[in-house]
């Protein structure tokens, strides 16, 4: 790594994680050629480098939305309803495991995890008191589930149903974005191919019938989280997207009729201009694929919409107050991104399940950024600035290499099932460690200012943290549901269902509506993946680190 | 794939390296910590088995067994560490196996930590553990029964 010099004093290095070495001041020599009505566009306008709306948060603040769940239906509609009472206008649900992965709460591999990191559902029954009293055309709700999305935002179709309220004016968000589990997060069940046609079948049934609907919420975050850099976290995102854009295109829909719909979700954790960068050259990227590739003509099909979350890998165990400071900044981060909706982690995160203290800490963290900072007074406010400028032109040169590296791997779904993907998210992880302990990556209680007390290998919860306690009682009430839901339903009606979504998973129809009937008849989550992993399988792990 | 590489100091059977199967039991689904891990202690000479996302204690077990190594370690986040290691002690025993040492890491609270101790978890690894340590820990792990 070169120093810098300047005269006879040698300056601090200052390199970001996908390589770029920044100067220490920058001029006009660093844009030229600069054009910015091409390269940005007004405000709204294509190619939306500088956000997809003309006054932003002058119109609308960003959405404020805490992800939550806790272990059963019942406690996670109090907890709903406690964060609507604090302002939160909408709502992001955490499902335990066993939900996550199709299996029912008393299935014997269910064991010690239902309840745990979200809430249990077994069946429609648990959607039903999830959402009692909570109107489902009056909040825009988040689902955090992927091999299993289509079945829970059938559930919610019916529980919408059941409230009188019209599926077209139903918003939800299943996070139905698979391609990133088999990358990072490992919610996958089933193989890649029937994993994708599920993800396809619920963006194209609700294209039809719930168009509000936002189908797909593309992560790059996750992959981030598991390791990856910046442009890395942007270029597999929009190599995902494309994927999924290709295949519902070659199902014959127009790419104008869904992809106004998409949405992504993206972190905002390291190097505040570094994120600024990423977003203003994401924009710009997924703009013009979505144009030129794509042959969008609307507009909002070239709208990168962002949930753009603190990411907690930017958070440290290490004297957990400090996470409250980190998440000021990185919620300001997110507010000179761009962002649509924002999320924080909370600072408690890697040691426990959020308590709710921690939570209502990280809306007033977004809240205090949004009211009294006066970031949301104006839109893109860095633009213009040399260093953002080059800046957002260097990453995106790095994002083009980043997905041209993946296409030279046989494409991003040819790279999932060799593993080759994974493979290099665990490398760069195993990268950044190393620059952690190092040092390069500088993070203050860790390998900075570290407190001379901290005992090594242990990592103590100071007694200020209120931790979340879990209550292994769930699991006993969830099975209990579940013995007299077995018993009460039409049995008969229930196997007929699940026969029908057997024959139609072997087949190529949508499997939405048999899934929708399976759910009225309160089939459970278990049967009805069941039925599917009986047709299909699982997916085999390609076992790389 | 791990080269064979001469036998470390102080660590497991003479003539051959510590023999490590970096396990991820139960639904748990993040692997970032896993990998690292088992990275490192490639690195660092050690021959590492790397188990994949949601195995059972019964095939943990019977992986252990097969690749016959002298320590699992295992990697929980999702909060489940105290259920997943008395299951996995439970079984390794029931096998005739628990000569094989069980280390945890994760998502640990302190309390937890000495509960695990107190079951027979050979060491704890939380969050924040610093990798140069517990790439010490398994480079000098002691054989079975030496404890």
């Amino acid at each position: 790594m070169s120093e810098a010099r300047a005269g006879d004093r040698t300056l601090r290095d200052a390199t970001y994680l996908d390589g770029m070495t920044l100067k220490p001041a920058y001029g006009p020599e660093d844009i030229a050629g600069f054009d910015p009505a091409t390269a940005l566009g007004r405000p709204g306008e294509y190619p939306f480098t500088r956000g997809i709306h003309p006054h932003m948060y002058r119109a609308r603040l960003w959405t404020m939305r805490q992800y939550v769940g806790f272990g059963t239906p019942v406690e996670t509609n109090a907890r709903f309803k406690y964060l609507m009472a604090h302002g939160q206008d909408a709502l992001n649900v955490a499902f335990d495991l066993p939900t996550q992965l199709g299996l029912d709460s008393d299935d014997p591999r269910a064991e010690g995890e239902v309840g745990r990191v979200g809430m249990a559902v077994d069946s429609l029954l648990d959607m039903e008191e999830a959402f009692d009293a909570i109107p489902a055309d009056r909040v825009s709700i988040s689902f955090t589930i992927n091999s299993m999305a289509a079945f829970i935002q059938a559930m919610f179709l019916v529980v919408a149903e059941k409230q009188g309220v019209a599926w077209n004016t139903v918003v939800t968000t299943p996070q139905n974005d698979i391609l990133k589990e088999f990358v990072a997060r490992g919610t996958w069940v089933y193989p890649v191919d029937p994993s994708l046609r599920l993800v396809c079948d619920i963006a194209e049934f609700c294209a039809r019938e719930a168009p509000r609907v936002n189908p797909i919420s593309v992560c790059g975050y996750h992959i981030r989280e598991a390791g990856c850099t910046p442009a890395q976290e942007m270029a597999y995102g929009l190599l995902i997207v494309a994927a999924y854009v290709e295949l519902l295109t070659r199902r014959g829909l127009d790419v104008d009729g869904f992809a106004p719909r998409l949405s992504f979700n993206f972190t905002a954790w390291g190097r505040l201009f570094e994120e600024v960068a990423k977003f203003r050259a994401g924009r710009r990227l997924y703009a013009r694929m979505m144009k030129e590739r794509f042959g969008a003509r609307n507009p909002k099909s070239m709208m990168f919409r962002s949930l753009i979350g603190g990411g907690g890998s930017g958070f440290t165990v290490q004297e957990p107050e400090n996470n409250i400071v980190r998440g000021a900044y990185y919620a300001l981060a997110a507010a000179l991104s761009g962002a649509q909706t924002m999320a924080l982690p909370t600072y408690d995160e890697a040691y426990t399940i959020p308590s709710s203290k921690a939570q209502l800490l990280a809306l007033r963290t977004m809240q205090i950024c949004a009211e009294e900072t006066g970031v949301a007074d104006t839109v893109d406010p860095l633009a213009g600035s040399y260093f953002v400028e080059a800046l957002t032109n260097e990453m995106e040169a790095r994002i083009q290499e980043e997905m041209a590296k993946v296409e030279r791997m046989g494409g991003v779904v040819e790279a999932v099932k060799s593993g080759a993907l994974q493979a290099e998210v665990a490398r760069q992880a195993y990268r950044f460690e190393q620059m952690m302990l190092s040092g390069e990556y500088p993070k203050v209680g860790v390998n900075r200012h570290v407190a001379p007390v901290a005992a090594p290998g242990s990592s103590p919860a100071p007694e200020i943290l209120e931790l979340y306690a879990f209550d292994p009682k769930v699991a006993a009430s969830q099975v209990a549901k579940l013995a007299r839901l077995r018993r009460e339903r039409d049995a008969g009606a229930v196997a007929r269902a699940l026969g029908r979504l057997r024959d139609e998973a072997r087949g190529t129809a949508n499997l939405m509506p048999a899934i929708l009937e399976a759910v009225r008849l309160y089939a459970t989550l278990g049967e009805m993946a069941g039925a599917l992993r009986e047709v299909w399988g699982e997916h085999k792990e390609p076992l790389v680190f | 794939m791990p080269s064979p590489s001469p036998a470390v100091a102080g660590g497991a059977r003479p003539g051959r390296p510590v023999r490590v199967l970096v396990a991820k039991p139960g639904l748990d689904g993040h692997d970032r910590g896993a990998k690292v891990v088992a990275h490192a202690l490639r690195d660092a000479g050690l021959e590492v088995i790397y188990s994949g996302l949601k195995r059972g204690s019964d095939e943990i077990v019977a992986e252990a067994i097969q690749e016959d190594v002298d320590v699992i370690g295992l990697s929980v986040l999702s909060g489940a560490h105290l259920t997943q290691a008395q299951k996995l002690l439970e079984r390794l025993a029931a096998a005739g196996a628990d000569d094989i040492g069980v280390v945890v890491g994760g998502t640990i609270p302190a309390k937890d930590a000495d509960a695990l101790r107190a079951m027979g978890i050979r060491a704890v690894f939380p969050m924040g553990t610093p990798l140069p340590e517990i790439v010490a820990y398994f480079r000098n792990f002691p054989r079975g029964g030496e404890r």
